[in-house]
């Protein structure tokens, strides 16, 4: 297993102490790595049961086989926790420096367990590991922390993750911030808080060896060559841009908070010249040749110099979610949410449920704390960020998410609370796009889901949507467990059979297609089979009531709402589809084909 | 003034990889093609060329510019540093070189690099055994070109 160093680093904050552990190779070929790893390792660590704030709560960073080598857009590492926003799983891929840095300081996984008695930060210096006092740091932006930690050692080759004032608050969807913010969802931010773990700074030398580097260099290059010319390659950081006019025109532009599916200011916000923000730098993971990250910077106006990277979820969140077509605004927005390490389609659902319960009257006067909550107010967008991130005021209910903020203030805010199982939703109206109900609906692991409308040229349009959606599922987790970025996905032509060569030519290890589908399904059902663990029912996979009655007002473009029934007849298509039983559970039957029924390959006591 | 003898290469064709800043996206796709050239592994801290950060949101590649007073020939104890006529580049005796590290010191753009396997130093020799810098041929940017100086300025 060349490129997999076979090695764990399991970090106890109660106790100051690692150790390295070695990780079976049986393990390593069921669950590839990445997500696959992480929820593995996550279901053999944590007991069932174990509230997600607690000590005994692990947050696993589980690498991949491709990380560190040349393979297009691998430099990815999955954070898998139990998710204090959702009480299930959450799995979110980053990427970027610091996933190069922990696969070159030689671990597959890293898992942080227990909780520190003051606030403490841990430096992985390849072998070894100190235990720092984080005082100093404590309060501190992510960023700052990033520098203040990175001028203390003296070296840029040490890599920050760090969690902002959210995280230490614990905001139930607090994230991680790694240098590279996008959006990381489900909390593991607030994980990492309740842990008084404010930082993980990584520094990895070491070389990566490959099983045939001659094979995974032609590989590689014959994607990137493609890279070149992939549609979204060519548009770049215009790419979210694009998904927003595209989804918008679709008629499934989430609005107001799902009140209507298509938004005015679109126009504005896409305006190429006077939209007031202009293009610093384009800048790129290592090893991706695509390049998608455009750091914005607000040109004028009160919000100047606000700069930060901006994702489609993230404008769709804090921009038409909330009603707001100012460019700088959103910028600023998405700064502070970094800073404050906070996620932002999130933060976003969660200011647009404030903001339609302030126009509903529930959140009046005192209660909202003054700021005028109407949607559109740019500035009432900004302060609220910050009182989330700092628990203040109105911030301190918002902080828990709209699940239970809606649950605290009661009075029917519950019907607009738009989340699936405590996550709020974003990104397209399943109204306006009926594919995108049945991911909302069972999202597995909080993951920032694509958006599949943009996506739909690439699968195969099968008449079932259950189906559709168990292909697509294991096609998404299958990128998430190899950790290639979902961005490289226009430059596979048949991906499961080149994703195969690029495994087997760094670990050695052949797999052929069918059988990595089957272990894109074998890690979906590990995901599922976590859930189900933690108490999941089938009343767990629905959606806000709000996209089951009432159809979008402004909708245009192709017709269809959805309705509770057809819903249920989709979730019973997927489940068939899956082969689990009608109530969404899976079979023992189904756990022993996919080689799932096995013990415990690596348990915490042994 | 008589010439030193270090200013002996001074009149000789300058080669080095170039980079342009605005086009570089830091991807260091040309260091994992160094070190997988030169290694045999991907090593990005033994990559003839690296990507460095040069200021809050600018990154560049350096590799070595064959500088025209070559303090790192200079700064050489052991005389195992030369300017090799043929190739632009630099030439290195391994028997020589104790890994001593002044080069290292010397190099304006910390382009020397310390391999501590074998205790001595490398630097980009412009893949002289292919038809151009690998690193130049696979930037997807194409932020990396050859530079080449005029003859005897």
């Amino acid at each position: 297993m060349d490129s997999h160093s076979g090695k764990c680093l399991a970090v106890d904050l109660t106790t100051r102490r690692a150790e390295i552990r070695p990780l079976p190779q049986d393990l390593l070929r069921l669950c590839l790595g990445g997500v696959g790893l992480g929820t593995r390792l996550l279901a053999e660590w944590v007991a069932p049961g174990t509230p997600p704030l607690s000590p005994d709560n692990a947050i696993v960073f589980a690498s991949g086989a491709l990380a560190g080598t040349m393979a297009p857009c691998s430099s990815n590492h999955a954070t898998v926790t139990k998710s204090p926003l959702t009480g299930f799983l959450s799995t979110s891929v980053s990427s970027g420096h610091w996933s190069l840095s922990l696969k070159r300081a030689g671990y597959d996984a890293l898992i942080v367990t227990g909780a520190a008695e003051s606030p403490d930060y841990v430096f992985v210096d390849d072998e070894i590991v100190h235990f720092n006092a984080a005082g100093h740091l404590w309060g501190m932006t992510t960023q700052r922390t990033s520098e203040e930690i990175r001028r203390h050692h003296g070296d840029d080759r040490v890599r920050v993750a760090a969690i902002g004032p959210g995280g230490e608050r614990q905001v139930s969807y607090a994230c991680i911030d790694d240098g590279y913010p996008l959006s990381h969802r489900g909390g593991a931010g607030a994980v990492m808080g309740s842990k008084k773990l404010k930082a993980i700074a990584i520094r990895g030398t070491q070389a990566m060896a490959v099983h045939d580097l001659h094979r995974l260099e032609k590989a590689s290059l014959a994607l990137n060559a493609r890279a070149r010319t992939a549609p979204v390659a060519k548009n770049r950081q215009s790419t979210a841009l694009d998904c927003l006019l595209a989804v918008n025109k679709q008629g499934a532009l989430p609005t107001r908070n799902f009140r209507e599916s298509c938004f005015k200011g679109t126009a504005k916000l896409a305006g190429k010249d006077d939209s007031g923000y202009r293009v610093v730098k384009v800048s790129a993971c290592p090893s991706c040749p695509i390049a998608c990250r455009g750091l914005l910077q607000a040109a004028d106006g009160p919000y100047a110099w606000a700069a930060t990277t901006l994702d489609y979820q993230t404008l769709a969140a804090l921009g038409p979610q909330c009603g707001i077509d100012n460019m700088p605004a959103i910028l600023k927005a998405a700064e502070l949410c970094q800073q404050y390490g906070l996620d932002t389609v999130s933060t976003g659902g969660c200011i647009a449920w404030a903001m339609e319960s302030f126009e509903r009257g529930l959140l009046a006067g005192e209660d909202a704390g003054g700021i005028d909550l109407s949607f559109g107010n740019a500035d009432a967008l900004i302060e609220m960020v910050k009182q989330i991130g700092e628990r203040k005021g109105i911030g301190h209910l918002l902080a828990e998410g709209t699940r239970r903020a809606s649950a605290k203030l009661g009075r029917g805010s519950e019907q607009w609370a738009m989340h699936s199982k405590g996550l709020e939703i974003s990104g397209c109206d399943p109204r306006g796009s009926e594919d995108q109900a049945l991911p909302l609906a069972v999202g597995l692991g909080a993951e920032s889901d694509d958006c599949w409308l943009c996506l739909d040229s690439t699968t195969d349009r099968r008449s079932n949507p259950g189906s559709r959606n168990k292909a697509r599922e294991d096609q998404a987790t299958l990128f998430d467990s190899l950790l290639l970025c979902r961005q490289s996905e226009d430059c596979f032509h048949d991906f499961l059979s080149e994703a195969a060569d690029l495994y087997a030519a760094a670990t050695g290890v052949g797999l052929s297609p069918t059988e990595l589908e089957r272990t894109g399904e074998r890690i979906t059902t590990l995901k599922k089979s976590f859930n189900i663990r933690e108490g999941w029912k089938r009343s767990d996979d629905c959606l806000p009531p709000r996209l089951l009655e009432v159809a979008a007002s402004a909708r245009k473009g192709k017709a269809g709402e959805l309705a509770e029934a057809k819903l249920k007849a989709m979730l019973d298509d997927y489940y068939e589809a899956r082969g689990w039983t009608a109530e969404g559970l899976v079979p023992h039957q189904k756990l022993r084909e996919l080689g799932l029924d096995g013990p415990p390959a690596m348990g915490k006591g042994k | 003034m008589a010439r030193r003898r270090w200013e002996k290469g001074s009149s000789m064709e300058r080669r080095y990889v170039q980079c342009d800043r605005d086009k570089c996206t830091g991807c260091m796709i040309c260091q994992f093609i160094c070190s997988a050239g030169k290694e045999g592994n991907f090593n990005l801290e033994k990559s003839r060329i690296s990507v460095v950060q040069t200021g809050p949101s600018t990154v560049t590649a350096i590799a070595c510019q064959f500088c025209r007073n070559h303090p790192c020939i200079k700064a050489c104890p052991r005389d195992a540093l030369s300017a090799d006529a043929a190739t632009h580049t630099l030439k290195l005796d391994k028997a020589r070189c104790a890994g001593c590290g002044w080069c290292i010191e010397a190099c304006p753009f910390g382009a020397m690099t310390l391999d501590d396997s074998t205790k001595s130093v490398t630097a980009c020799d412009l893949c002289t055994n292919h038809a151009q810098p690998r690193c130049i041929e696979v930037c997807p940017r194409n932020a990396l070109s050859l530079y080449i100086s005029r003859r005897g300025r």
